[in-house]
Order: structure tokens, then sequence, then C-alpha cells
């Protein structure tokens, strides 16, 4: 292993190359063969008329072996909270417990159609119904829709909903406030709603700025969006007062709950002063996270934003059965086919019941104890911009190490030839130089104990060697991508070499 | 870094000549790091003071360009969509468009070089 120094964590081993299975293809080679046909032939010229095809296209000609090649060394190449840790700030990228697929992947469930009748549908229902409960529960807020895809897409249905609600007042307002800590969704969401955006500067110790809100704080402004804990790791420990600011004027206060991971079974939103938030049950809620997902972004609201929930809502009818209600005059409309990721619900509930209140509670409080863990290890090894306390996440800077010009994105590297996964990177942005650490509260002691030494490992590199960690990683597959270049002048498609 | 004193300077890290030439500093471009996208408004756009009036995208962010003063843009710097690269290597010469200043007064409101590099110095500091 290329290091100065000795890991325990990861060792060299071989990684083969491996093509596109385009570059493998040769004519007549193939993995199936059919049985004979044993039902009466149809003409399928005639049954699809133009819609015919005469031939599948350019499809890869391969062997079974070749196949199963191809996906296992592609494998290797991945790395995965099965692997190690995966410490991306603001992710919260814990384990996915086995159990959830096992659930999720009962015959009823995983055979279930979004167009079979409501009566046949009872389980399906009870399960939205009950993850729904849990998560108002969790929340502490009056009514949920379950139907945005994931966290983005779930803050721009809340959104929908305060510029709904303001609307029926007959003022829709101009204006929402960002603290200037916030995730980059959340300009994004207002923008794409209507409003124009108004930056909030943070104070001295990493929260919103009370008093500056008061002074911001009109009634052009529909709303504030606030994520608590915030992108620095920290509780806004006014969020009271902040609700009580936006609320004497008429505005709403938004929740991001990307880091409810920090606050499940300890403290509730809707407690706080909170209007209308979104969750992401891939996040806090154990449901599978990156790869594809999918996602999954209920959004909760306080009972004067119930009317404008997107349509339709699941509901207990007269008879005491399930039922979807779509008549709902002042809804922001469907956001989403059918009723949501309904598979991410099952999963989301099996978490919350395999854990328990209790359960959950302790998860939350293991997710704080491992940032302070990392914290306490890396404190005087890595700038420490914010004093305050952190919950769930820890954010460095790459103050000290930038003195040898080594920043935030190579030490992100050289941890990956450490065998981890690389911590977020340069957000968020009011820390010049982040390293955003979140471990969750999947990691074990001696995982974190492994990244710790790791990290002031690479702070050591640093001072006796800063060129050998700006050529990192060393041991991966291929070394340092020009991110540059690949931005500057992309290539967007692959092209035989012979066409 | 000396920032040259032939030029006033904003907050948000933009600067601008008496003649109306604005730029990024190079405080910027390189808190920026490496810089792939350059959007510029068209000839003749009405640009606002502090008002966004363009992008720069870079590998790790995407950042407003805010207008220094009020004015007309009567030149835009076609090179920066093919080389980017440049603002990076000379930030006090790529320059990105060229106004005609509304209120030339604007200007006296503006940071002077030595400003500019206490305001950076201050910042940094946090």
């Amino acid at each position: 292993m290329t290091t100065k120094h000795i890991t325990r964590k990861a060792t060299r081993h071989i990684s083969q190359n491996e093509g596109l299975i385009f570059e493998k293809s040769s004519p007549g080679k193939a993995a199936w063969k059919l049985p004979p046909l044993d039902v009466p032939d149809v003409d399928t010229a005639t049954l699809l008329g133009r819609q015919e095809r005469k031939d599948l296209g350019d499809m890869p000609e391969v062997s079974e072996i070749e196949i199963i090649r191809h996906f296992t060394r592609l494998s290797t190449w991945n790395y995965a909270i099965d692997l190690g840790m995966y410490p991306l700030g603001s992710c919260t990228m814990k384990y996915n417990p086995r159990v959830n697929e096992f659930v999720s992947r009962i015959e009823g469930l995983a055979n279930g159609h979004p167009y079979q009748a409501e009566k046949i549908s009872q389980g399906a229902l009870r399960i939205m119904k009950t993850l729904s409960d849990c998560l108002l529960e969790i929340t502490g807020m009056d009514a949920i829709t379950l139907q945005p895809a994931a966290g983005a897409h779930g803050e721009l249905t809340g959104m929908l909903m305060v510029r709904a609600y303001h609307e029926s007042t007959g003022n829709a307002r101009k204006k929402i406030l960002i603290p200037d800590s916030a995730h980059g969704t959340n300009p994004a969401t207002a923008a794409t709603v209507g409003y124009a955006v108004e930056n909030l500067k943070s104070n001295g110790r990493g929260m919103v700025d009370v008093a500056a809100l008061a002074a911001q704080m009109n009634e052009d402004v529909a709303a504030l969006m606030v994520t608590n804990p915030n992108t620095l790791g920290v509780f806004e420990q006014e969020i009271h007062k902040i609700a009580e600011l936006m609320h004497a004027k008429g505005g709403l206060l938004y929740m991001d709950g990307a880091n409810m991971n920090a606050l499940v079974a300890k403290a509730r939103p809707g407690d706080f002063g909170v209007d209308v938030m979104h969750l992401n049950l891939h996040k806090t809620f154990s449901t599978p996270h990156g790869g594809g997902g999918p996602g999954s972004g209920p959004v909760a609201v306080k009972k004067n934003l119930a009317p404008f929930l997107p349509a339709p809502v699941v509901t207990t009818k007269a008879d005491g059965t399930l039922g979807f209600e779509y008549n709902r005059p002042q809804s922001v409309g469907r956001v989403r086919a059918f009723y949501g990721n309904f598979g991410m619900f099952i999963r989301a509930l099996a978490y919350i019941f395999a854990n328990g209140p209790d359960g959950l509670r302790q998860t939350t409080e293991d997710a704080v104890l491992n940032a302070n863990y990392i914290r306490k290890g890396l404190e005087g090894v890595y700038d420490l911009p914010y004093s305050t306390p952190s919950m769930h996440e820890v954010v460095f800077s790459d103050k000290l190490q930038s003195k040898k010009g080594v920043k935030t994105m190579d030490i992100a590297k050289r941890l990956i030839d450490y065998g981890f996964h690389p911590y977020t990177t340069a957000f968020p942005l009011i820390v010049a130089g982040a390293l955003m650490i979140e471990p969750t509260e999947s990691e074990p002691k001696e995982e974190l104990d492994l990244f710790i030494e790791a990290m002031k490992s690479i702070a050591e590199e640093v001072e006796e060697d800063p060129q050998f960690v700006l050529d990192a990683p060393h041991n991966t597959r291929i070394s340092r991508l020009d991110e540059t270049a690949a931005a500057r002048k992309p290539v967007l498609r692959w092209k035989p070499e012979n066409v | 870094m000396s920032y040259p004193s032939d030029r006033r300077y904003t907050k948000e890290h933009e600067w601008i000549t008496a003649d109306g030439t604005i730029g990024i500093t190079d405080h910027a471009q390189d808190s920026l790091g490496d810089i792939v996208f350059v959007e510029l408004p068209k000839v003749g756009t009405e640009i606002a003071t502090a008002k966004p009036f363009g992008t720069v995208e870079s590998v790790k962010a995407v950042s407003d360009l805010f207008a220094p003063v009020s004015g007309t843009v009567t030149s835009v710097n076609e090179d920066l969509a093919t080389a980017p690269e440049t603002v990076n290597k000379d930030a006090h010469g790529a320059w990105m468009v060229k106004i005609k200043v509304k209120d030339p007064s604007e200007l006296n409101a503006l940071l002077s070089a030595a400003d500019y590099e206490k305001f950076v110095s201050e910042e940094a500091a946090h």
C-alpha cells in the first residue's frame, strides 16, 4: 500500500480493468437458449403493425460467464456502506437494515399494483396510514403527504403549499428568507415557486442571527426556510423565538428535515413552531440512499396548511376501511404519479417498528455521540471554525492544511486510499474549505477509531510531504481525475471505435 | 496578493474600472477554484447595482455575479465561453462585461484596493 503510514483499514488488492459490455460483444454469442415453442405462434406483424420491431438494435452479444464477470468486476469498483463508513455530511448515509429488504419483498406487497381496487389494497393503505401516523408523532405535526419522491421534491411541495396558503388569504407575498448555511436546494426551491430569495447571515456561533431576522422580517416575507440542526451540525437554540418572529408578521416557518437524524424522539419540530417540513426517508429512516434510491420525501404540515396537501390523501372512511380522498378543492394538486415511492414506505415503517420509540431515541443519541467522538478525536488536528456544540455532524476546515497548499478536496481524495468514502467537501459554503463529517449511529467505535486514525495520519502526511497528498489517491484503480477538464469539455456519449 | 489600484472593488468580490469594465477578483477566483463556465448577459442588457447579472460556475459551486453599479452592457468577453480558465490565470485581466455606467458617482461608494484587501483579510480571519 502506498502510504507513509500504516493503516489498519485498507490493503492493496487486485482490481481488474473492465470495458463496456458493448465492447465485449461479438455476433452469435449468447447466454440464453429458449425451449421449443409450445403455444400457437402469433403473427406479430399483424398484431403490432408499425410498432413491430424487426431486430433488437445494438444489443451486446456475450456469453454467460462474460456477463457474470462484467458485473462482478464492476461491483468491485464500488464503495458501499456494507464495506465501511460513508461519512458524507448532511447525507445521513446510515446502514439500510436487511429486515427492511425482507419485509418489502413479502409477496403481497411486492406484487401489489397501484391500480388494484381499494378494497383489496387495505394492507398497503394500512402501511401508508400507519407510517403517516408514526411520522406525525415523531414530528409533532398535524397532517402529511407521502407523495414527494425525495427531499428537494418535498421542499417544492411544501413551498407550493406555503404559496397556496398565502394566496388563500389574498396575498401570496414576495420573498423567502434563507440562512447562509442552508442547503443549496432551499433557495432553488423558493425561486422555482416564484419567490425572491433573501439571504440571512449567521451569527458568530453559526446560528440564525435573531436580531438580523427581526430586522429583515416584514409582511412581504412568505416564509423562512431553516434547517435544524443546520448544516454546521448546530441546533438552532432560539428556534422558538424565530418561529414567534415569523408568526407575528404572518409568515410561516419551513423546516428542511434533512438533519432530522439528530432530533427523532428527542425534539419535535411541531412543538418548536414549525409550520411545514419535509422528511427524507432515505436519510433518517434507513431507506436506500444513493444509487438511485429511490428517495422519499414526505411533507408534514400544521392544521392551517392541511387543506393544501397534494391529493389524494389516505383517509378512514365511514365504514372503517381506508381509502383515498381526491376531493380536496384547495389542494396544490398531485405531485407524483400514484401515491409516492411505496416500497420506501414499507422499509421506513419496518425501521420505525424494529426500533420502537426507545430504539429511535437511542439511535438519535448514538448519532450525536458518534459525531462528537470524531470531533473530540480530531480537534486540534483540523481547524474547528465554530465551537458551538455539535449534533449529528461536525464541520472542520482545511485552514491548517491549506498553509501547505493542501485543501479539503485533496484530503478527501487521500482518505479514499485509507479505505473510506470521502466526507462532504467544501460545504457548507459559510466555512471556507469545509470538511463536513456525519458518521451516523451505524458506526461502531472501532470504525470511528480507524477513521480518526486515518484523518490524523493524513494530517501528518500533509506536514511531511504535501505533494504526496496533492497527488492522491494512489491506491485506486485510476488516480486523480481531471474534474475541471471533464466539466469544461465533457464527453457525454460513448461511440464504438470502428463506426 | 496585490490588487490593482486603477479600479474599485465590491464586497461581493467584483472589480470595476472607471470606464465600466467589470471582472471578478483574484481572491474570488481562488475561492471558487477551477472555473468551468461563465454565463454573461447580452449586449444591451440593463444591469442594476447589487443585483445578479450572470453566473460563474466552478467545480465546487455556482455563484452569482453582482453588478457593482447600474448600467447598460456594451460589450461581453466572448472568449470566456471557450476559455473560462483565463479567469483563474489572470482574474484582474480577464474582464467579463463592459458597461456604460449610469451614474459615475456610484463608483465612489465602492472599495479602494487597500480597503478591499483589508476586507478580504478580515473575512479570512473569521
